[in-house]
């Protein structure tokens, strides 16, 4: 059959094309913009009138020109052709194969746009995921279905933490399917050999599947990438049961991709000129996660993106923050130190914890602990302050044990480095480090659970290993 | 019919619709997509859609029903969960599986239903706009069936007591028109009444800081702006679930799908507290989560609003939860940007402030068209961007709403919950109050707060102090009043939500822990006169006592007050002979 042309480009710039005489192409079509030297690129409808047709083309438009390029329609919507063997593969940014091996055959092409999952569906998240990282275990505890972003800042340490996790997460008690959907979005050549190494070394790629859009790549393409992965992590959890782990970096260089977008369309920007529907947007990947009814797999969301200038204010991290349940702080000083994972548990959170821990989850002790350990931390922070001005001799003993009880927080519970550690050893780790403080300062732990474990989980040293 | 000319997100620009009117319900392109015209400008008229447009054509028609976006309001909708525009999500869930599919068109309320009629009015009275024909169980909740507010005249015809559907009729009137137990009502117009009376009542929250510092009328309005992590979700569910309403409706509005299931799966279990019947039965939930159509989260406040309206018009008092209107004023920012209109501060329309109050003054407490009393409270959740109370949406609802209830990132850091920070907050509703507290709490309990209130206020300026000086530098007596303002900020103003006690409290509890903390402040001053220490103060078991009042039940509470009062005479002096 013969596929209609649009030949009529009157205006190109930045990533838009402008085209007359197609109203007949449906809004959000994709096509394919032929340069006439047989170069041809994909491209999607974004505004369509009776007049003109705003194309945004899917690579850089250099080379095109208003009187030689044609555009064919390709599909009504953007689709990604998923199937189950796409575990083990790894694509570009709009789902292109770049591991060297053929395509995938596509079992269903699913439009990557995805449609809302109706609140009704949806079941209570609450089961716990093991990540083998104590901080996040113990304080800010991941259950299926949820979303939980990494905030972290430019030089920090989260790539190798959302490697980590890749590596070491998992269901307890259970053999059901695991996969890890990786999105890379606008991550240099640097950070894609480490990714592809750490994956391949580990073993972790057999269950992976990977996107990978590059710093170099067109900017658009940003924008379909994390689209195509949750499209795929949707399909192997709801088509085959599997409990999908999609982890999202860095969606920083996807805000600027939409900031970039929205300028060469000419919108109207909202704060520090990002798009109005930023929210929205975000919104769209976010709440790809969850756990409904009727289905046993789950669709977990780890979205990383790097705070511009560590300003949690800054309306990437805000707006995330308000979609999301909870965000994992990676902070600056602690990865000064030599700390890893350098997480700072102070203003880190995970909303649905409550859910997924306690007595048949985790352990019976965790909330009470890991409050402990919170306030505890806290106390002991704040004295640090009160040094700086007065000097440690004006301290009390009690208020010097927690001095030291901070310092060994951070150096013996947070900072476990690459070794992975089971809930059961970082729970027994954070008793370890309550040992020192007396049974009568433990007011958030209740009585029966001082008498089992206090004192009692053995030697912090003999626990964290030499 | 008309055609569509272009497409540009939720905004779709159509040509020759004839009879178009502002506001109407339009069907947009072969798929049939509810879409509601929002601009008129000679023959081209601008609509927005409230499903995904994805894949629609120019040139596909559209066609306008003639009729503003109307609720059909009638048994049926408790206990229910709907989206933006009240189609019923489970029915949604029936017909399109665990996603929402686009064009699906349910009715809000089951039409086959039979329902327990009973008529309250005779053949040959007049019946007005407004008024009650009759009554049918809905749960344990009486649903009045009203004459529908512009309509009216003589009773030609009802039914006897019976069963019957919302499609059934059953009166007629004089001049032919013919009721049904449900009638349709447009959103955006507020349903009338005769007047609007002062609000001299509480709006119980059953949380202290709330109900003591800062408290509600019954028909009042107040916002609770806050940073993310600060606790507005889990304060609206919190009110929900303890505030003093005969019905509650939700509305997630652009919100996290997961916390919609939390309120499915939580409200079913409790219970409420007036009725003993499941929290999910006197509860309407409005969920349109924040990836479903931006233009259908303009509409679901005014949905939630006149849901609220039709019960209020039967005499009862309704709350509205909005979480949050900052999404809803986003998705207004969004389409007026799509449709290319001149923006004021931050990209929001300039329609933002006159919007927002057109919404908050739907609530009121009113005497309604058939006479009785109704109420409708607002409290709107604001989620200010970056925690910045100066943006737009915040600043806008602080002229309208009489309650302003400050989340604060750090009291939640710091676990203090509700992280309500008592130094920003206010109400407008003190004074109007004032008599109904002496007369239902107590005769002395504007001063009781006034007292409470200058204690955490000492402290706060005592702990400046100390963050210099450590609090070794304080005299006695300034220790004292730093310790009592703790215990007030710990053992009164925070509230454990987690704890099926603490999570809800009586005014009278309230006022018992106000007196015990300041009866034990009183009895410290004596004691540190005497020659007692402050770790006498501190060691005394009185001071315990105070901090588990709050988890001690409502019906042994009376009794553990005056074991506190027996002791509090001879507490504090260690060992100093009283």
């Amino acid at each position: 059959m013969l596929k209609k042309e649009y030949n009529a480009v009157t205006y190109v710039s930045g990533p838009l094309l402008f085209l007359e005489g197609a109203a007949d192409l449906a809004y959000g079509a994709i096509v394919n913009i032929d340069d006439g030297s047989g170069r041809v690129r994909g491209g999607q409808v974004i505004e369509v009138s009776d007049q003109y047709t705003v194309l945004q083309v899917f690579e850089e438009t250099s080379g095109l020109n208003l009187d030689k390029t044609s555009v064919s329609l390709v599909e009504d919507v953007a689709r990604l052709g998923v199937s189950r063997e796409m575990v083990g593969r790894a694509f570009n940014g709009i789902g292109r194969p770049i591991d060297g091996l053929p395509p995938v055959v596509a079992d269903q092409r699913l439009p990557i746009n995805g449609a809302p999952i109706n609140p009704v569906a949806r079941e209570k998240p609450e089961e716990f995921i093991q990540t083998g990282v104590s901080a996040i275990d113990v304080n800010m505890t991941l259950v299926r279905g949820q979303k939980l972003p990494i905030f972290s800042g430019s030089g920090l340490p989260h790539n190798e933490l959302a490697a980590q996790i890749a590596r070491q997460a998992k269901v307890l008690g259970e053999g059901e399917g695991f996969a890890v959907v990786f999105a890379a979005m606008g991550i240099t050549q640097r950070e894609v050999s480490y990714f592809m190494q750490e994956f391949e070394r580990t073993g972790a790629l057999s269950r992976s599947v990977l996107f990978l859009n590059k710093a170099d790549d067109p900017t658009v393409e940003r924008l379909l990438t994390p689209r195509m992965a949750l499209t795929a992590a949707e399909y192997l959890a709801f088509e085959h049961d599997y409990h999908v782990l999609v982890i999202l970096t860095d969606l920083t260089n996807y805000c600027e991709a939409l900031r970039e977008i929205g300028g060469a369309r000419e919108e109207i920007p909202g704060r520090r000129g990002y798009p109005g529907y930023m929210y929205t947007d975000l919104a769209s990947l976010y709440e790809r996660a969850g756990v409904v009814h009727g289905k046993k797999g789950s669709v977990t969301q780890i979205p990383i993106l790097s705070m511009p200038g560590d300003d949690i204010t800054h309306p990437i991290p805000d707006l995330t923050g308000y979609i999301t349940e909870g965000q994992i702080f990676i902070a600056r000083d602690l990865a000064q130190q030599g700390i890893f994972p350098p997480i700072n548990v102070q203003p880190s959170l995970s909303r649905l914890m409550n859910n997924g821990i306690g007595k048949g989850k985790t352990r019976a002790d965790h909330k009470e602990l890991a409050d402990q350990l919170f306030s505890s931390y806290a106390r002991g922070v704040n004295l640090r302050r009160l040094v700086a001005i007065t000097g440690e001799d004006a301290l009390t003993e009690t208020d010097k044990k927690y001095l030291r009880f901070a310092a060994n927080f951070e150096q013996k519970f947070i900072n476990q480095g690459q070794n992975e550690r089971s809930i059961e050893e970082s729970l027994n780790i954070g008793w370890a480090l309550l040992a020192d403080l007396p049974a009568s300062e433990l007011k958030r732990i209740r009585r029966e659970y001082i008498e089992t474990y206090h004192q009692k989980t053995g030697k912090l040293e003999e626990l964290v290993g030499a | 019919m008309g055609t569509i000319k272009k497409i540009a997100g939720p905004a779709v620009i159509a040509e020759n619709l004839g009879g178009a009117k502002m506001f109407d319900i339009v069907r947009v392109g072969n798929e049939k997509l509810v879409g509601e015209i929002i601009r008129l400008d000679g023959s081209t008229c601008f609509v927005q859609v409230y499903e995904d447009t994805n894949g629609l054509q120019v040139g596909e028609p559209i066609v306008t029903t003639g009729l503003p976006l109307a609720l059909e309001l009638g048994p049926g909708l408790l206990n229910g969960i709907f989206d933006g525009i009240l189609r019923p999500l489970d029915k949604i869930q029936a017909t399109s599986g665990i996603f929402i599919s686009r064009g699906i068109e349910v009715s809000s309320l089951d039409r086959t239903k039979k329902w327990d009629f009973t008529p309250a009015r005779k053949v040959g009275e007049m019946a007005k706009g407004g008024d009650i024909l009759g009554t049918v169980p809905e749960y344990s909740f009486t649903h009045k069936i009203l004459v529908p507010p512009d309509q009216g005249g003589r009773i030609k015809s009802i039914v006897g007591a019976g069963q019957y559907t919302i499609d059934d009729t059953i009166a007629e009137l004089e001049d032919g028109t013919k009721l049904r137990m449900a009638h349709f009502w447009p959103v955006r117009k507020a349903r009338p009444f005769i007047r609007k009376l002062d609000p001299n009542q509480p709006f119980l929250t059953g949380m202290r800081i709330l109900d003591v510092l800062f408290p509600l009328t019954a028909g009042g309005t107040a916002a609770i702006p806050g940073p993310f992590g600060s606790g507005k979700t889990v304060t609206q569910q919190s009110i929900a679930k303890f505030g003093d309403a005969d019905i509650v409706v939700y509305v997630g509005c652009g919100e996290r799908g997961n916390e919609m299931t939390d309120v499915l799966v939580e409200f079913p279990e409790l219970e409420d507290p007036q009725t003993g019947r499941p929290l999910m039965e006197r509860t309407i939930l409005v969920a349109n989560t924040s990836n479903m159509p931006v233009a259908a989260r303009e509409a679901s406040l005014y949905t939630g609003i006149t849901l609220a309206e039709y019960f209020r018009d039967q005499g009862y008092k309704v709350s509205l939860m909005a979480d949050s209107t900052s999404r809803w004023a986003e998705a207004l920012r969004e389409i007026a940007s799509r449709l290319e209109e001149m923006p004021a501060e931050e990209g929001y329309p300039p329609y933002l402030s006159s919007r927002l109050s057109s919404f908050y003054e739907r609530a009121g407490k009113v005497t309604t068209l058939s006479s009785e009393q109704g109420a409708v409270s607002v409290i709107g959740a604001v989620s200010p961007a970056g925690g910045d109370f100066s943006e737009p949406v915040t600043q806008s609802t602080l002229r309208i709403t009489g309650g302003f209830w400050a989340l604060d990132a750090q009291l939640a850091r710091a676990r203090h919950f509700p992280a309500i920070n008592w130094a920003r907050s206010y109400s407008l509703f003190l004074n109007i109050l004032e008599p109904w507290y002496r007369e239902n709490v107590a005769p002395d309990y504007p001063e009781i707060r006034t007292q409470i209130i200058t204690l955490l206020q000492r402290e706060a300026e005592l702990q400046q102090v100390v963050q210099l000086v450590g609090p070794d530098a304080l005299q006695d007596a300034e220790r004292l009043s730093l310790e009592i303002g703790r215990i007030a900020r710990e053992d009164f103003l925070q509230q454990n939500g987690y704890d099926k006690v603490d999570a809800n409290c009586s005014m009278a509890k309230a006022l018992g822990i106000m007196q015990m903390i300041i009866a034990a402040y009183k009895q410290g001053e004596v004691a540190l006169s005497r020659g007692a220490t402050i770790s006498d103060f501190l060691s005394d078991p009185v001071i315990e006592k105070i901090g588990r009042a709050r988890y001690v039940p409502e019906t042994e509470f009376p009794a553990y007050k005056a074991e506190f009062d027996k002791m509090i005479k001879a507490a504090f002096m260690g060992a100093v002979k009283a």
